[in-house]
């Protein structure tokens, strides 16, 4: 017989009391969107990750790796991603062509970091090509490499790595699956050939 | 080394946390005490050298945030019998947790680690840094202690 009964409380209340001020390096949410669940996280500085959930085995790995490369005081608070949700909302319902939030480039390395600064700035409804992004970017030979970074985009749909196709306008590849890439292209606007 | 995410350490084991305060220092104190003890833990995180026995570690905070409640009380000694009405009239349980609490130091550390936060009695020898033999003999005494409260 146990002498003593454990109270009964819930923390919930006081761990999203903590989360929303709590003094983290990465603070992160799961969010919905027409594109399946996102995973989201930012630092001081901006958003660091912006990934789909489904394509990683769940939060679990992208918390690790968040904890490994930046910090391990990662904490969920949805509050503190508040701004990031509604601009993301605003964008998949049309209301939105360019992020205000600022990110965080912490999580690539230094040749990724250029090709995906180049990529930042392709505009809403418009296209590059891994060439193109590769040669602005300062590497012109380096077309496939380019194709790696931007494959390896750690803050997917913000920097919009779905906007660089194949040379002759093919939709190549995407850290998201095709289909993902074909529905952000489709709803800014572009047309794209069959796979 | 790598630590986990701290939010891991959040999902495991804020609960027991806030049962062994609401136990320890009871549900009035229990959610600044919950507070403070995430803090210390989030700001010292960084700076353990291993991640063996993070949930020791967690609980060694909470023990010493709920022992500097215990010291501000005896400090300021509130009046016996508006605590008992209180016991009385909020708790579910009865009550048993409000007798823990008047228990000396030792024996409500352990009474509270092993059965509202469910710590082994390895784990709590960990805690407060004595032996596991220290704990099983602290939560004896207190348990006869309680009985003797509770059917005199």
């Amino acid at each position: 017989m146990t002498p003593l009964t454990p109270p009964t409380a819930d923390p919930s209340a006081a761990l999203a009391r903590f989360a929303a001020t709590a003094p983290a390096d990465v603070v992160y949410a799961l969010v919905d969107s027409p594109l399946g669940t996102l995973f989201l996280a930012r630092t001081e500085r901006g958003l660091v990750r912006l990934a789909y959930e489904d394509l990683h085995g769940g939060a679990d790995p992208l918390l690790e790796r968040l904890a490994a490369e930046l910090s391990p005081r990662v904490v969920e608070s949805p509050p503190r991603l508040d701004d990031v949700r509604r601009e993301l909302d605003e964008y998949f319902a049309g209301r939105r062509k360019r992020f205000d939030i600022p990110v965080d480039m912490s999580l690539m390395r230094p040749f990724a970091r250029r090709v995906l600064g180049v990529t930042a700035r392709i505009p809403f409804g418009a296209t590059s090509t891994y060439a193109k992004v590769a040669a602005e970017a300062g590497s012109p030979r380096a077309a496939r490499a380019a194709g790696g970074a931007l494959g390896s985009n750690p803050i997917a749909i913000v920097v919009p790595c779905h906007r660089v196709l194949g040379s002759t306008g093919t939709l190549h590849g995407y850290t998201g699956g095709l289909h993902r890439k074909q529905h952000l292209l489709e709803l800014e606007g572009v047309m794209t050939q069959a796979m | 080394m790598t630590l986990p995410p701290f939010q891991r350490l959040l999902d495991a084991h804020a609960g027991d946390v806030m049962r062994f305060l609401v136990g320890v220092v009871g549900r009035d104190d229990a959610d600044d005490a919950f507070q403070e003890t995430l803090l210390s833990a989030l700001r010292a995180y960084p700076r353990l050298e291993h991640a063996d026995n993070l949930r020791a570690w967690l609980f060694t905070i909470a023990h010493r945030k709920a022992t500097d409640v215990h010291r501000a009380r005896a400090r300021r000694p509130v009046p016996v019998g508006a605590v008992e009405e209180r016991a009385a009239t909020e708790e579910p349980d009865g009550g048993d947790w409000e007798l823990v609490r008047r228990l000396p130091d030792r024996q409500r550390s352990v009474l509270t680690l092993r059965y509202a936060a469910d710590l082994s009695h390895r784990e709590i020898a960990a805690v407060l840094g004595c032996s596991e033999d220290a704990s099983r003999r602290a939560a004896a005494d207190g348990l006869k202690a309680l009985r003797k409260e509770l059917d005199p």
